[in-house]
């Protein structure tokens, strides 16, 4: 067959291997590119492929009280994060840890989430686990492939429900947090203050994360640490020094939870120096912050967010009450700066246990009557018919305008995010414009006038403004931490003849009480007591407000019990929280007993269910559900 | 005088298959044990194994063979229509149906075998006739003896494998003198097919086309026939398209554009690549390529060895393979020019066209410059089926060598 000869094959072979030579000279040409000019390349790929970063959270700075004493330090903890290749294998481990240990704080649907939101990045299982969880899983390593376990610092409260609302608690953050601009530099998985001074001043607390290189390989297994010089370390956050005074908080939270009639009752304490410093900082029921950390159990959350008790809600800057008698100072305040008044001056009509107001009488809380008192005399009494009239001596739009000017439509501008504002008409048109305030009849300046009526205030603010009567007449924001700059101030525009006269006159309300002060004085406590009015036959919250010493003060104390009944109940309370800052923790003198020389203000003088007159709702009952989520 | 060349061929492939013996060694060195651990030993038992069957097909009598040809011809192609009914998916190919098995005990894949069936039939084909076909009517027969056992792979489906028949059809046609113009007329529709995604190329092949074929002047109607074909597959293309398979669909896309689907169907490559890039002049070193010990190279005890190779031994290590793997077809190439016979001849061509294709295929799949087709590396890639038939192969090259030396006399 002539296809077969010699030379036919020749020329074919030396074809054949052209053809292969070719093929193997563009293979080869493939390999010089990717070995020789690509290489580094490829070099730095398979690096990054197999190095992955951890970020290292910064340890959270402390927090401190006023003498250096800790409120918020850091333990250790553990994270337990997982690589994954995909959705099912993750499920899959999270299920066997669930089986070794309930991940009932864990919403395993916001795994899988972070989980797909950043694939080659471990998914944060749970922070801030326990030694004992972490040994559990360290024992099953093999079964859960693409476990991490970093040792993490985790937050710790040591006085926990003593310090619940005004410490706040971290968590991991939200989504709807990071999409905000709340918090510059947080990624998915930074944990953050959610709540009190941790959310306020988080960016100083937090500090800066670091980052551990690990190399894995492709099942998602650390293989090794990258160690020399691969690590960048977090920097700490700076400890932070807050004005309060831990022995007073302790003694706050001691006495509220170990007296049965507050114990039963919600409500709020807030102390200052006049100068606005907080020493102590309280609302009740409180909660544990560390329930918070590493994820709060459902048990405790639904307890917390029970609505009888609803223990996260903050009655000092969140809760809004009626501020009754302790708001006659204010009115006392716009009539003297007005120069309607002195503080001898006596009203046209003596009281006889009522005023006549068009057609309605306005009840004084003493039915017997207190005859023609001075301003001084009418603030020792509390007289409701005396500041009836200097109500209507100021008229409707200068009492709001007044209250305005002093800022009772505002915040107290505590360092606190979560403050709520005041409730409180600028004029008369607010009330036709607005159902915020209800309906104005002329009546409602009546009820003004003795802190009633569409006039709802925080525990905070009311005690900034008696800090204000306490010094020299300028409202100023108080503050834990720092105060705000851009705060509101508000100046009384009293004289320090007119401040001396209120002051001397609040003495005499309260506190003949002798505490065995050191040295033997006396220690006056200056202060109002206050009935506030629920509307909606809640029972009436009562209220003090006081300082002391009287003439030099350094202290200043608000209290309010829902519930209360009476202020005159809620007094002696705050005066042993007095003694307890003045005198030390000597609890004879602090258990001596309370002399009120009034027993005054026992309804105040509003008319009773079926009269109401254009009272709104305080916002004295938190909303049913709380923001802050497990 | 002239070189014996049974020798060399014995030293080259046992110099291949040390490489890829220790190639295999590493490839189970990981950090976190695959089910390539102790492959290599494995391996050594199918070394055993290849090399028995090399032994008892290089004494097989050359006529006997001849004569059983259309028997394991038509063998293969029962074997391949049974696993188009009832075959079974594992390793590499567990989409496939490629594995044939009894029982649950798998067997082997039948289509390496019908590899080398094909070879030999295509080789007794011509060797019965005296002229090459210089017509493409004339190519029908042998086309079909190509076509049928590779239709019926591609319904496993195995893309791969049928490119193989592919590149043995082609290396046998050309082997036997059909005429080089013939061949690129043959291929032209394919050509056609794959330039159909762009309007612009697949117009200028239509041009270039057109000016071969009146360069070369085939019959007429043959002319027409080709120019049709051309034509259809550009239409064709988008059908055909449509009717792949989801994952042949997504390696095809992947090899145009491997980074666009890093995640899913192009990941094996770039891996792959990175691995071999990262291995620059020298390699990583014996065993301790990072990519491969931390898993990031996929099969890399099957079809993506080579990387290990380039990863840890360099473009040293890959060129040393490329040049033994070039010797061997060299060789080969030799072996069949200086065939006394030529049943023997085209047996020995067709078996370089095997494992020039496979080469081909699977080490340009690693660099990405041909697309990821499951085909394995001869001598390197873990395998049983594919190394006994590629050793039953040899041992009629090394026969046919042998023969050489007692026939060389008839050489001029």
């Amino acid at each position: 067959m002539t296809t077969f000869t010699s030379a036919e094959l020749r020329r074919r072979a030396q074809g054949a291997r052209l053809v292969v030579a070719g093929a193997f000279l563009v293979l080869s040409g493939a390999f010089f590119k990717a070995q020789v000019l690509d290489s580094s390349e490829y070099r730095s790929t398979s690096e990054s492929n197999r190095v992955r970063l951890v970020p290292l959270p910064a340890p959270r700075g402390e927090l401190r009280d006023r003498n250096g004493l800790l409120i918020a330090e850091n333990t250790p903890g553990y994270t337990i994060r997982l690589w994954a290749d995909n959705v099912d294998s993750l499920r899959a481990v999270l299920a066997r840890v669930d089986a070794l240990t309930p991940l009932d704080t864990v919403d395993l649907d916001k795994v899988v989430a972070r989980w797909r939101a950043a694939p080659y990045q471990p998914a944060q299982v749970f922070s801030s686990g326990e030694f004992r969880i972490v040994s559990i899983l360290e024992e099953h390593r093999a079964q859960l492939p693409g476990l991490v376990i970093q040792a993490e610092p985790r937050r710790f409260y040591p006085d926990s429900t003593a310090l619940g609302h005004v410490v706040g608690y971290v968590g991991d953050i939200s989504e709807r947090e990071l999409a905000s601009e709340r918090f510059p530099d947080a990624r998915m998985g930074t944990i953050v203050g959610k709540n009190g001074l941790e959310y306020e001043y988080d960016t100083r607390l937090r500090g800066t994360p670091g980052v551990r290189l690990i190399e894995v390989t492709a099942f998602g297994r650390t293989v090794r640490e990258g160690g020399g010089g691969r690590f960048v370390r977090p920097v700490v956050g700076r400890t932070i020094t807050t004005t309060l005074d831990l022995p007073l908080q302790r003694f706050v939270d001691s006495m509220w939870r170990n007296t049965p009639f507050l114990a039963e009752r919600s409500g709020g304490l807030l102390a200052m120096r006049p100068t606005g410093e907080i020493l102590a900082y309280y609302s009740y029921p409180t909660f544990d912050p560390n329930a918070f950390i590493g994820g709060i159990s459902q048990a405790r959350y639904n307890e917390y967010n029970d609505p009888k008790r609803s223990a996260l809600f903050d009655r000092v800057i969140q809760g809004g009450y009626p501020p009754a008698s302790p708001f006659k100072l204010a009115v006392a305040a716009m009539g003297l700066k007005r120069g309607l008044v002195t503080s001898s001056t006596r009203m046209p009509v003596p009281c006889t246990g009522g005023y006549q107001f068009g057609s309605r009488r306005f009840r004084c809380w003493k039915p017997e009557g207190h005859g023609a008192v001075t301003l001084s005399d009418a603030i020792k009494v509390s007289c409701d018919v005396y500041f009836y009239q200097l109500g209507l001596q100021l008229g409707a739009e200068n009492l709001l305008a007044d209250g305005a000017a002093l800022g009772f439509d505002d915040r107290s501008g505590i360092d606190l995010e979560r403050e709520q504002s005041s409730r409180w008409a600028h004029s008369v048109d607010d009330y036709v414009n607005g159902k915020r305030f209800g309906t104005f009849t002329p009546g409602q300046v009546l009820n003004l006038s003795i802190g009633q009526g569409a006039n709802v205030q925080s525990l905070a603010n009311m005690v900034t403004f008696y800090a204000a009567l306490a010094t020299d007449g300028v409202k100023r924001p108080p503050f834990l931490v720092e105060r705000r700059p851009d705060g509101p101030v508000h100046d009384l525009g009293l004289t320090p003849a007119q401040l001396r006269d209120l002051r001397q006159a609040m003495v005499d309300v309260v506190a003949r009480g002798t505490a065995g002060a050191s040295g033997g004085a006396e220690l006056l406590v200056a202060g109002k007591t206050g009935t506030g009015q629920m509307p909606r036959g809640q029972a009436d919250a009562g209220w003090f407000i006081g300082f002391a010493p009287y003439d030099a003060p350094e202290i200043v104390i608000g209290m309010l019990v829902e519930e209360g009944e009476h202020g005159s109940t809620v007094a002696p309370y705050v005066v042993k929280a007095i003694r307890r800052f003045l005198v030390g923790p000597d609890s004879a003198a602090i258990a001596a007993p309370v002399d009120l020389p009034i027993t005054e203000d026992l309804t105040g003088g509003l008319p009773r269910d079926g009269e109401t007159d254009g009272g709104v709702a305080p916002a004295a009952v938190p909303p049913a559900a709380d923001s802050t989520t497990p | 005088m002239t070189r014996r060349l049974d020798r060399p061929l014995l030293l080259i492939v046992g110099l291949l298959l040390f490489y890829g013996l220790v190639v295999l060694f590493s490839a189970g060195q990981t950090d976190t044990p695959t089910s390539a651990s102790g492959v290599w030993l494995r391996q050594l038992v199918w070394i055993l194994i290849a090399l028995s069957a090399a032994a008892v097909s290089s004494r097989l009598p050359l006529r006997v063979l001849e004569w059983a040809t259309p028997m394991l011809y038509g063998l293969s192609l029962l074997l391949l229509a049974v696993l188009v009914v009832a075959g079974t998916g594992a390793g590499t190919a567990s989409s496939t149906k490629s594995w044939l098995a009894i029982g649950g005990v798998r067997l082997g894949q039948p289509v390496e075998l019908a590899k080398l069936a094909t070879v030999l039939m295509l080789a007794r084909w011509f060797s019965a006739r005296r002229e090459a076909p210089t017509t493409i009517r004339g190519l029908i027969p042998p086309i079909t003896i190509a076509a049928v056992p590779a239709l019926l792979v591609m319904a496993q489906p195995d893309l791969g494998s049928a490119i193989v028949f592919a590149g043995i059809l082609f290396a046998t046609l050309f082997w036997a003198g059909v005429p080089v113009p013939m061949l690129v007329f043959l291929a032209s529709p394919v050509v056609s097919l794959l330039l159909s995604w762009s309007t612009l190329l697949w117009s200028l092949w239509m041009v270039a086309l057109f000016v071969m074929l009146l360069t070369w002047r085939p019959f007429l109607l043959e002319s027409i026939g080709i120019y049709l074909a051309n034509s259809a597959m550009g239409v064709l293309a988008i059908v055909v398209w449509d009717r792949m398979a989801p994952h042949q669909r997504g390696r095809i896309v992947s090899f145009l554009n491997p980074e666009a689907y890093s995640s899913t169907s192009g990941y094996q490559v770039i891996q792959s690549k990175v691995a071999i890039g990262s291995g620059g002049l020298f390699g990583q070193g014996f065993t301790l390529g990072p990519q491969k010990r931390t898993g990031f190279i996929p099969e890399h005890w099957t079809d993506f060895v080579f990387a290990v190779v380039g990863e840890e031994f360099g473009l040293v290590g890959v060129l040393a393979a490329l040049g033994l793997f070039l010797a061997l077809l060299s060789v080969l190439i030799q072996i069949a020019r200086r065939a006394s016979d030529p049943y023997a001849s085209l047996v020995t061509f067709g078996i370089a066209g095997i494992i020039f294709t496979h080469i081909f295929e699977n080490v340009g799949m690693t660099v990405s410059i041909m697309p990821i087709t499951g085909i394995p590396l001869p001598f390197f890639s873990y395998g049983g089926s594919f190394l006994v038939a590629l050793f039953l192969g040899l041992g009629l090259a090394y026969r046919t060598a042998r023969d050489e030396r007692v026939a060389s006399y008839v050489e001029n």
